[in-house]
């Protein structure tokens, strides 16, 4: 008899009353397609045009059709759930909307002028409205690189060190300094890039350089690399540090052989994050290395290019060639910014 | 029995127990404290060079300077005096900073709600992603998009709502030129901040506790009751924190709204048509063919940005701290 009883059991299906019945699902198909019949139609008769005017149509009789079945089925307790349903629906498309737009267009625009040459050519010999197999972007590139790799080298052990800080020595200024990063964190590219004007560019007799803008992606990148190395090094559990002090180790044995390994997968995403912050700022570098036709190594005696900046001055040349260039540098440095968004997610989602 | 004769005559003596950091143990706290108070001397030092760069202005124009709507570099040769004052640009940037939020507010929280409570369960991560992703989009980008494919969109967006609402004054303009205005630059701003008031918002919703939402889910509430009744009141200030926090990025962002705003040095409140201002993208625009005396005035007006979005994100993290601490 209990056998019997725990073998119904087993076999009953679950049924789930909240799921939507094939006339349920067959009347909500009929109200996105009449909305679709409907739109053009209406288009037609109003002042409304294009495609914004179609979806704006569509959109507002979908939400009319779907607030007479609710209304139908449920009364009106239901229309407030149904209208902030396809509210909150319709809020996370139009964010994705203006994502998919942007990714497709610089794909799209940018892949039109993409050349070999745009990797190894730059632009010192050639005029922006020059056919696309001439000229390139190698000049800005390089100057990315070399930009971001000094930008590193300043904020990335400064920024660990404002993260130990809070973390580890827990000092006297702790919520200072917590709030200062945070300050600095908002502080606008544009500021940066004039403080830096202002304390090196005229400093050294209007000097412009490379190091100049790699001090002002500096500190834009200081306060990223700080909060993320802070997180990380929160989450070390306190058992890893009590051990190490336990076998007899001084505080910075136990820092720098115990708590930074440990933490070191996700230190690392805080520096490709500082990174990407910084790939693509144009405003500071617009003041500081005022942009360059040839490829420079030498990042202290000359004015140099970047590849936002690149994008930025042969866009404001406003040709239509100089504009396609652009697009060019606009996609390789989505690129580049792309690729380091994913090793930063790839690197936090192993984490946990 | 162990061999007493082994032992030394005379035991070591007991090792000291201290709390007193060893010597190398106060290096190291030395350099990591002197590596925290760097964002300090950073911060000290970007107000003190600006005020010091911008001193000449501030004591020529006195408050003037940031009340006054006139930036002309004058002529000194032909006694023409110069006058400088942001009021205008301050004024413009206010504008189309807060046209900004009023577009990025509802759609940002709108999607964190959608990613906490409505996506399906394999696309939360995924959508997330992608959300965040837009934060690391360069602004740069964001201005190429927003002059070259938003910009028809929104003219004809902008020409409806003319048409329609022109009866409203904001809504009015005195030309019928609808390129490059505080209404368009407030939309790219959106599209930027949207991931950052997304982000914290998200950040807020996933701490509301979990017995609540299912004890109004079990007295009846339907989902968005449950929401307005649970999840936004436990939620409000930080979705107002994550808004300042917007409000403070939007009115730093300089490239972007460089691109997409005509600038112009008189107030304009008529948010559709072509002219507005942003103290940001005033300095880039000005910086190229400035005199001395212009570039202090653009230092004093880098000093204005720089405390004006200093007080904003420093209200943002008031609010947020506040409430994240309240454990409502």
């Amino acid at each position: 008899m209990t056998t019997q009883l725990q073998n119904d059991f087993s076999t009953m299906k679950p049924n789930r009353p909240w799921r939507p019945t094939p006339r349920k699902m067959v009347e909500d198909f009929l109200v996105i397609a009449i909305a679709a019949v409907l739109s053009p139609i209406i288009v037609q008769f109003t002042g409304l045009a294009g495609v914004s005017g179609n979806v704006l149509t569509f959109f507002v009789l979908s939400l009319v059709g779907s607030i007479g079945i609710s209304y139908s089925r449920q009364g009106r307790k239901a229309v407030a759930n149904a209208v902030a349903t396809s509210l909150i629906y319709s809020s996370f498309t139009l964010v994705m909307l203006p994502l998919a737009s942007i990714l497709y267009t610089v794909i799209s625009r940018g892949y039109q002028s993409l050349r070999i040459n745009t990797f190894t050519q730059d632009m010192s010999l050639t005029q922006p409205e020059a056919a696309f197999d001439q000229g390139g972007a190698l000049h800005a590139i390089l100057g990315t690189l070399i930009l971001v790799a000094i930008a590193s080298a300043i904020s990335v052990p400064l920024g660990i060190l404002t993260g130990l800080y809070l973390t580890e020595i827990k000092g006297r200024a702790e919520n200072l300094i917590r709030f200062l990063v945070q300050a600095m964190s908002g502080v606008p590219s544009i500021v940066a890039g004039l403080f830096i004007y202002s304390i090196i560019i005229i400093g050294s007799g209007g000097h412009y350089s490379g190091f100049a803008g790699a001090l002002a992606l500096s500190i834009l990148m200081l306060p990223t690399v700080a909060r993320t190395a802070e997180e990380v090094l929160k989450l070390i559990p306190n058992d890893l540090r009590e051990a190490g002090v336990a076998l007899g180790a001084t505080q910075w044995r136990t820092v720098v052989m115990v708590v930074v390994p440990a933490a070191r997968s996700g230190i690392i995403t805080a520096i490709i994050l500082g990174v990407a912050r910084v790939a693509g700022e144009t405003a500071p570098l617009l003041l500081t290395i005022l942009g360059n036709n040839t490829t420079h190594f030498n990042p202290f005696d000359a004015p140099m290019s970047a590849l936002p900046l690149y994008t930025f001055n042969l866009l404001r040349t406003g040709l239509n060639t100089a504009i396609s260039r652009a697009w060019t540098g606009a996609l390789v440095l989505m690129f580049i910014v792309l690729v380091l968004f994913i090793f930063a997610r790839l690197g936090s989602g192993k984490k946990k | 029995m162990p061999d007493i004769s082994a032992l030394p005559e005379t035991l070591p003596e007991r090792r000291e127990l201290t709390t007193v950091p060893r010597f190398s143990d106060k290096v190291f706290r030395g350099v990591v404290t002197a590596g925290g108070f760097v964002s300090l001397i950073v911060l000290g030092l970007i107000a003190l060079f600006l005020a010091t760069r911008s001193f000449d202005v501030f004591r020529m124009f006195k408050l003037g300077f940031v009340t006054g709507f006139n930036w002309d570099s004058g002529d000194p040769d032909n006694g023409i005096t110069p006058i400088l004052g942001i009021g205008a640009m301050l004024i413009g940037t206010l504008v189309v900073s807060f046209v900004g939020l009023v577009f990025a507010l509802p759609i940002a929280v709108g999607t964190a709600l959608y990613l906490t409570y409505y996506a399906p369960y394999w696309l939360k991560k995924p959508m997330t992603i992608l959300v965040d992703l837009m934060a690391a989009i360069p602004s740069v980008i964001y201005g190429l998009w927003g002059f070259f494919i938003l910009m028809p969109h929104a003219i004809y967006w902008a020409k409806l709502i003319h048409k329609y609402l022109g009866w409203f004054p904001t809504f009015s303009v005195p030309l019928p030129i609808f390129e490059r205005s505080p209404f368009i630059a407030g939309l790219v701003l959106s599209v930027m901040i949207i991931p950052i008031i997304t982000a914290i918002s998200r950040e807020v919703f996933s701490q509301v506790p979990l017995d609540r939402i299912q004890a109004a889910y079990a007295l009846g509430a339907t989902r968005w009751s449950m929401i307005r009744s649970v999840v936004l009141p436990f939620g409000s200030s930080g979705i107002a924190g994550g808004a300042m926090l917007g409000l403070g990025r939007a009115m730093g962002e300089t490239v972007a709204v460089y691109l997409v705003l005509n600038l112009y040095f008189l107030p304009n409140f008529h948010v559709l048509f072509s002219a507005g201002g942003s103290v940001a993208s005033m300095i880039v625009t000005k910086f190229g063919e400035a005199g001395s005396l212009e570039l202090k005035g653009l230092m004093a007006a880098g000093l204005v940005l720089f405390i004006v979005t200093l007080i904003v994100n420093y209200l943002s993290n008031l609010i947020v701290r506040r409430a994240s601490r309240s454990g409502r």
